[in-house]
């Protein structure tokens, strides 16, 4: 499994209700039900990863997150999780919100922009950073709104949105100590549990 | 004919016709004495009894599914692009079960039928049959041939509404809920063509107040209105574009009031030809049975609660080209099940075909549903959970 989707399950109370926001192939969801019982739904609108969740048993529903998630009602979800898709919705900050309205909790992981290759790369090259991990070009990225950490906590400290952990890891989801001391420059990937 | 049978085919086919002595109370308050019911079955029955998949129809379907009734038959069952050897309902793994509904005619006991109380056919004195009636004369089908709980009920449009109607009124006797192309309940404006179908219907002059076969007639005029109509509904604006465009028949304006466009000349081929096998006592059963679909009115209006004692997992589908059987529509039925926390995915397929779409073989549709079933396949392997 996915390293943060390992440390994902681990926030995650046996039993709940979770709403997984662009599921992708229901990596997670499956986890979660089988390992945690919990009832879990996927929003997904890649027909290739709606067909990986019916294949393997997993309660998708084709709906596009940009127009909103107003057919769910408030506090229906123990849990909503967005891992690696807060990035490329269109209005992040207004999705947010949704999740928040929607769920009790909410569970967002993406990529960091602040991290040091990215600097350096847009630094020294004065192009658009292209890595491994972030493999794309300007013109064809899915990711429309890249933010570092330190713009997401401040987006949260705007909007008062209580951030109740935080995890920071590298490309391989490992979580090392020189991350925690400076994980705007060092942490790739930001994984955050937030409240109202 | 098909100068050899396909081999994905399930073959030659025969209808089996079953006596119910039993009588059957009706919504309505009246009671069917007896009936019959005209099925046909594919495939082989495993032996705990937990491979059955029951099909049911939408308005003009029947229990013709799959195969052919003959050498010579021109066409195969209404459904056979999905049922059949290594399809997506695979009767080498699925023992499927298809009916004519009461009301019908296509065998099943229906206007057509004798009444025994007069020994007269029934004609317009044919009870009113709804969803929650057909669902309960199909669960009599179920005891009958040994099936205590299906792996699937499947259906589309109409027959979704049977489906539905299933996991409501008989929670513990299916695993499975596919209900592809429907709806909760009909809208004012679905209901609004149903009844300009039925007006057609009734109006013609060779109606006779439903007793047309007295008269030794038929409302061809009406039945084949209806059918237009409802044609036109049941495809979309850019399918018909693409199929007929503004071709003319004849290549040049006529100036009189015949057939000018080819779809013009299509829709009445397809009202005659419907006019001609369909009953319009029958026509009108299977609207209301549309209009009076509501699956909430014992639950004060709401759908969660009237899901919330469903015990099965579902699958929905719906067309992005159908306007008369909306996503939408689908889409409350999908959240009133997570609602209810129940067990459901759902696909929207990109599809020109408008509500016809859910006949057809179209490539994602059929991974969708093909997908499903390969789940509810392999919970009948040992150590599934059939």
């Amino acid at each position: 499994m996915r390293a943060d989707l390992e440390i994902i399950q681990d926030w995650i109370e046996p039993g709940s209700r979770v709403l997984d926001l662009g599921c992708g192939s229901g990596e997670l969801l499956q986890f979660l039900t089988e390992q945690k019982k919990v009832l879990g739904y996927g929003l997904e609108i890649n027909p290739q990863d709606i067909q990986s969740c019916i294949d393997a048993g997993v309660n998708v529903i084709e709906q596009d997150l940009d127009q909103g998630l107003t057919n769910f009602n408030d506090n229906s979800f123990d849990v909503v999780v967005m891992t690696q898709a807060l990035q490329a919705v269109h209005r992040p900050d207004l999705v947010l919100d949704e999740m928040l309205r929607v769920g009790r909790e909410v569970i967002v992981t993406f990529p960091n922009f602040g991290h040091w290759r990215a600097r350096f790369y847009l630094a020294l090259k004065g192009e658009m950073p292209v890595s491994k991990f972030l493999p794309y070009t300007w013109y064809d990225t899915p990711n429309i709104h890249f933010c570092t950490f330190k713009d997401f906590e401040a987006l949260c400290w705007q909007k008062q949105i209580h951030i109740t952990e935080r995890m920071v890891v590298d490309s391989r989801h490992r979580d090392r100590w020189l991350l925690q001391w400076w994980p705007n420059m060092l942490g790739e990937i930001a994984i955050y549990r937030v409240t109202r | 004919m098909p100068s050899s049978i396909p081999h994905d085919s399930v073959g030659i086919v025969t209808p089996q016709l079953l006596e119910f002595k039993e009588p059957l109370p009706l919504r309505s308050g009246r009671v069917l004495p007896e009936y019959q019911l005209m099925i046909e079955t594919y495939g082989t029955l495993n032996a705990d009894r937990s491979n059955a998949v029951l099909i049911c129809h939408a308005l003009s379907g029947h229990h013709h599914v799959a195969g052919y009734h003959s050498e010579e038959d021109k066409k195969p069952g209404w459904w056979d692009s999905a049922v059949g050897p290594g399809k997506v309902i695979d009767t080498n793994k699925f023992f499927v079960v298809g009916l004519n509904n009461l009301g019908g005619c296509h065998g099943s006991t229906g206007p057509q039928s004798i009444n025994p109380e007069t020994g007269k056919e029934y004609g317009p004195d044919f009870p009113v049959v709804t969803v929650r009636d057909w669902v309960n004369s199909q669960a009599r089908l179920a005891d009958r041939l040994g099936i205590q709980q299906w792996a699937a009920v499947v259906g589309g449009s109409l027959g979704g509404m049977q489906a539905l109607r299933w996991s409501i009124s008989y929670p513990e006797r299916l695993r499975h809920c596919l209900v592809i192309a429907s709806a909760p309940k009909l809208t004012a404006q679905n209901i609004a063509f149903n009844e300009v179908a039925r007006q057609a219907i009734s109006k013609d002059p060779e109606f006779f107040g439903g007793r047309y076969r007295e008269h030794n007639t038929v409302p061809k005029r009406g039945l084949m209105l209806a059918r237009m109509l409802g044609h036109i509904t049941y495809l979309s604006d850019d399918s018909m574009r693409e199929k007929f465009g503004r071709e003319l028949r004849s290549g040049k304006l006529s100036f009189d009031f015949e057939a000018d466009f080819q779809v013009e000349s299509y829709l009445r081929y397809q009202g005659e030809s419907f006019s001609e096998s369909f009953d319009a006592n029958t026509y009108l059963l299977m609207t209301k049975a549309l209009d009076y679909f509501d699956p909430t009115v014992d639950f004060d209006g709401d759908l969660v609660a009237a899901l919330s004692g469903a015990q099965c997992s579902y699958l929905l589908v719906s067309f992005t080209t159908d306007w008369r059987f909306s996503s939408a529509r689908s889409r409350e039925i999908v959240d009133a099940l997570i609602a209810a926390g129940k067990r459901v995915a759902y696909a929207e397929v990109d599809a020109p075909q408008g509500h016809d779409a859910f006949l057809m073989p179209i490539p994602r549709y059929m991974e969708v549903f093909g997908g499903y079933m390969n789940r509810v396949a392999s919970e009948l392997e040992p150590g599934g959970n059939a």
